[in-house]
């Protein structure tokens, strides 16, 4: 029985390998090339017998993952090897001595990671942790509130450009004075943290009324009409050479050179990251994020409850805008350098592409997301070219074989004291 | 007059080739009710597709009609089938979860495809041969139509009637309207949904091959990323004229060809691209479903 | 309990014009304080719309809805929004079950009783010691509301995972939770089977009797409509057809014709 459906799986294998074959050949043998205005076309046929295993191998593979995949869901979570293990580790982290200890490890291990390894990979880890605050805000927004936010980019150059235009034209009088131009920086921070927002909600004045892809593709345009204003006020914003010599933010009136502001960029960011999900926790259990959840699940019941939607939306756009804000002065001041092409649709798709790869709604999911995508890229420099192919396979698998992400959320749970529900509640769960 | 009469025309013909491309979106919306962000890819490999064939042909020194039939040929065929193998794989195990799953997946499409050509052939931009004849009738007007422009236009005519055609008269075309009204309902009339949702794939992706190789020869070059730009602004036209309605892509496309159009040419042409956002923004602002779009109650 | 008889809500004149459609047509009616009442009629016939315009989902076209909860003077409520009519203190269910189904039983509850609280953005960031009493307060009552509904063994099970009828009872629950004076219930025993229809009918009563919620319902199960309610409304066509009590209900022709068509 099971030899003669393999055969047949194997059949239908090498007839999809026969389709890509067909598929690919003009763009896997074929190569055009262009002269003088005519096109040349050689033939690698080399590459053909490649092309036929990978296929073949992917085809099959691909077809008995569905497989497993579609009967997965029949039977109630199928314990799998890796079960005893996860319940071991949660049941060790229930309790509180040990999580104090393996929150203490892995505070000291966040402490000691520049030295340990060196500027270079702290200042990809400062990279990938601005997208952890990037992702947990954009969490708020599309992970609670349920707004598909495709225009996220333009609050982070927002909070960029504030502290790039705070250096630009109140950095000389600062100068002038004899004011540690390093004090900026934390200026900036609160002021682009009220300007996102300010433009959090002017965005979602005009969207209020619209629902789901509408909302997705007018962020979309509010993005892209961001970064064209800031690409084409030449004078004001220096247009696409952009802004640069942004100061890194100085250690108490002192200057530091580039291999410890690093490191001291890492920290304030450490901290900023700390303090995001702090606060994001908190907003999450809460009465507000409830609400937020609850427009997420559905907006006419919502409002059935008595909850105002519009002030929910006001309030979820605004939310998710501040921590663009934040995370923009950052990155102005790690790079010291910005202009508009860092704030392009694709780094608000980035971002997106996080959280959902995480877990949408998780706070775990968005923090793991957001490291994976910006550190593993970083780490398979062999592969660079290939990096973003591979990137969109493993976003395909993973969105169809764990659609609630690598770290899904945990929803809270209550205990009574009250005897009556306990028996019940234990039946409840068979 | 006579500058307005130009940027006109010129519009007209960029809002022909969005509307060949906004096609596909609408459709396969109006059925899955799925952004496919993918579309654009599709219509970059239909333009690649007929500069590999084509320059294979020529130097084999095959005459010129025949070259340009077959690459044209060549084109829909392989834009038809990358649209339907990447419903199979990408879409349909997604079917029914949210719809926010087979967004992300459709960009992990966008990514692969923009990066299969970037890697298998090249990053660079290459000229687009012009394939397309020279009409002799238009000199007297080419100041205002050049040969290119009035093929863009003649095609898009035709293309528009056939498919009018298709989804008004034919078996097919009843069944993917029964399905885009009511899934389940046509479901248990006997509508074959995987069927009808391929078929809209091909169709989709057929067109947006056509609108490749038009746009390709118009602008006389192509590389792996203009699949990126031109599918947001189809999708951007899409849903001005009502997503899921095709008469409203076609409306959507022209007017977002004739703001680009006449806002290059009497504003600034520095804000190309943002005319057409702000457009879309202002017409979603006085009507939430889009110009044709239909405004639908949702059911209570 | 002096004025039993002045009602709690009265619709007046109402209409409601889809396009070219006329769903409700001139329909008045009042409830009074404390009495169930049914709003029956064959599929069609306009009463899920009478709700919505009730409700605030719609706004109707012409005519009054005006709700008089305590002593004080009537008060006009159409075409306010549905949060507003909420805070108000009318609550409804949803034929077409719609609860929160990502979120846990408790958590469903928890946000009927969202504007018992007051709590912003700030205290919830902050929790001082008032916001965690509150947030507590909040628990424990919609902990007692799920016991009172006989839901008390699901609260952290995912609302999506419940049984059918339970789904149905939690709606309920919620819609309880925002306190109302007035429960409009749409279809509450749709898709149940006699036994969980005969427990939703206790229910039903106690809600009434114990919390001194008057209740409107829509119900095409009519040993339940005929079992609970004292005044039936009978609708068809978008309009008023027949009002009474059950027995008068039962034996009208006109009802029979609506009902059974000529």
């Amino acid at each position: 029985m099971i030899h003669k459906n393999l055969a047949k799986e194997l059949a239908a294998s090498a007839l999809q390998m026969v389709w890509f074959i067909v598929l690919l050949f003009p763009f896997l043998v074929m190569k055009v090339s262009v002269t003088a205005g005519t096109a040349l076309v050689r033939f690698r046929w080399g590459s053909l017998p490649a092309i036929a295993i990978v296929s073949f191998i992917a085809s099959f593979a691909w077809g008995r993952a569905l497989e497993w995949n579609s009967h997965r869901g029949d039977k109630e979570q199928k314990r799998t090897p890796l079960t005893p293990i996860k319940e071991a580790i949660a049941a060790a982290l229930a309790r509180k001595p040990i999580r104090r200890v393996v929150l203490l490890v892995l505070l000291a291990a966040v402490a000691v990671y520049p030295f340990a390894l060196g500027m270079y990979h702290t200042n990809i880890m400062i990279t990938a942790l601005i997208y952890v605050i990037l992702a947990l805000g954009l969490n708020i927004v599309v992970g609670l509130g349920g707004l598909l936010n495709l225009g996220y980019a333009a609050f982070f150059a927002v909070g960029a450009y504030t502290y790039g235009l705070l250096w630009k034209f109140v950095g000389p009088s600062f100068v002038s004075a004899g004011i540690a131009t390093g004090w900026l920086f934390w200026i900036a921070l609160p002021i682009a943290g009220t300007i996102a927002v300010v433009f959090g909600i002017l965005l979602s004045l005009p969207v209020l009324r619209l629902r789901g892809d509408y909302l997705a593709i007018i962020t979309l345009a509010f993005g892209e009409i961001v970064r064209m204003v800031l690409q084409n006020s030449g004078p004001v914003t220096g247009g696409a050479t952009g802004i640069s010599l942004i100061p890194r933010p100085w250690l108490l009136g002192l200057k530091l050179p580039p291999k410890q502001a690093a490191t001291y960029i890492y920290y304030i960011v450490i901290v900023l990251v700390i303090l995001t999900i702090f606060v994001v926790r908190r907003i999450e259990d809460s009465r507000v994020g409830r609400a937020l959840e609850a427009m997420r699940e559905d907006e006419i019941a919502c409002e059935a409850m008595g909850i105002d939607l519009v002030r929910n939306k006001l309030s979820t756009f605004a939310l998710g805008a501040f921590w663009a804000g934040i995370a923009g002065v950052v990155l102005a001041a790690q790079t010291t350098y910005i202009n508009p092409d860092s704030f392009t649709l694709w780094e608000s798709i980035m971002v997106l592409m996080a959280i959902v790869i995480g877990g949408t709604g998780s706070i775990p999911g968005a923090i793991g997301g957001a490291l994976l995508l910006k550190l593993l890229p970083e780490y398979f420099r062999p592969l660079a070219q290939y990096r973003i192919l591979i990137y969109g396979v493993a976003m395909i698998v993973i969105i169809i074989f764990k659609p609630d992400g690598l770290f899904p959320r945990n929803r809270k749970k209550y205990t009574f004291d009250a005897q009556a529900t306990e028996p019940q509640a234990g039946e409840a769960q068979k | 007059m006579d500058y307005f009469l130009k940027l006109f025309l010129s519009g007209t013909a960029k809002g022909s080739i969005y509307a060949l491309i906004a096609l596909g979106y609408t459709m396969v919306y109006g059925i899955v009710q799925l952004i496919n962000f993918a579309h654009g890819e599709v219509y970059m490999i239909g333009g690649f597709t007929a500069l590999i064939v084509g320059g294979f042909l020529f130097s084999l020194g095959v005459s010129t009609p025949v070259v340009l039939l077959v690459s044209i040929l060549a084109a829909v065929l392989y834009s038809a089938a990358f649209g339907f193998t990447i419903e199979r794989v990408a879409y349909r195990p997604l079917r029914n979860k949210t719809r926010l799953s087979a967004l992300i997946s459709a960009i992990g499409i966008s990514l692969i495809l923009q990066n299969f050509i970037l890697l298998a052939q090249t990053e660079k931009y290459l000229s687009f041969p012009s394939y397309l004849p020279e009409l002799k009738f238009l000199l007297p007007v080419r100041e205002y139509i050049n040969s290119t422009q009035f093929i863009i236009l003649v095609t898009t005519a035709i293309v528009m009637v056939a498919l009018t055609f298709l989804i008004k008269f034919t078996r097919i075309g009843k069944a993917m309207r029964a399905t885009a009204q009511d899934k389940q309902m046509a479901l248990l009339v006997g509508v074959n949904i995987n069927q009808v949702i391929s078929v809209t794939f091909i169709i989709g992706s057929a067109l947006a091959a056509i609108g490749g190789i038009l746009i390709c020869s118009y602008m006389g070059q192509i590389n792996y990323y203009i699949g990126f730009v031109a599918g947001i602004k189809a999708f951007v036209a899409a849903v001005l004229g009502g997503i899921g309605s095709i008469p409203g892509a076609v409306l959507g496309s022209f007017i977002l060809g004739w703001t680009e159009s006449l806002g290059t040419g009497y504003i600034s042409s520095d804000y190309e691209d943002a005319f057409a956002f702000i457009i879309l923004i202002l017409i979603l602002i006085l009507k939430p479903d889009g110009i044709l779009g239909k405004n639908q109650k949702q059911k209570v | 309990m002096t004025n039993t008889n002045a009602p709690i809500l009265e619709i007046k004149n109402l209409s409601m014009v889809f396009g070219g459609l006329r769903a409700i047509d001139d329909v008045s009616l009042h409830i009074k304080k404390g009495e169930i009442c049914a709003l029956i009629g064959p599929n069609g016939a306009g009463k899920t719309t009478i709700f919505n315009c009730i409700t605030g989902v719609y706004k109707p076209t012409e005519g009054s809805v005006a709700i008089q909860p305590g002593d004080g003077p009537a008060e006009h409520i159409h075409g306010l929004k549905p949060n507003i009519i909420n805070r108000k203190g009318l609550a409804r269910t949803f034929q077409n079950i719609r609860l929160f189904s990502n979120m846990t039983v408790l958590e469903n509850v928890m946000i009927g009783r969202h504007n018992s609280l007051q709590a912003g953005i700030f205290k919830a960031i902050i929790r001082d010691r008032a916001t965690r009493e509150e947030e507590q307060r909040l628990i424990d009552e919609s902990h007692e509301i799920l016991k009172k509904m006989g839901l008390a063994m699901f609260i952290n099970e995912t609302a999506r995972n419940l049984p059918y009828g339970a789904q149905r009872r939690l709606e309920i629950a919620r819609a309880l939770a925002t306190d109302p004076f007035l429960l409009l219930l749409d279809e509450p025993v749709a898709g149940m089977n006699p036994h969980e229809t005969k427990e939703l009918e206790e229910t039903i009563n106690l809600i009434r009797d114990r919390e001194n919620v008057t209740i409107l319902l829509i119900e095409h199960d009519m040993s339940l409509v005929m079992n609970v309610s004292e005044r039936i409304y009978v609708l068809d066509y978008g309009r008023l057809i027949a009002e009474g009590p059950p027995v008068e209900i039962k034996s009208n022709p006109e009802v029979i014709k609506a009902y059974l068509g000529e």
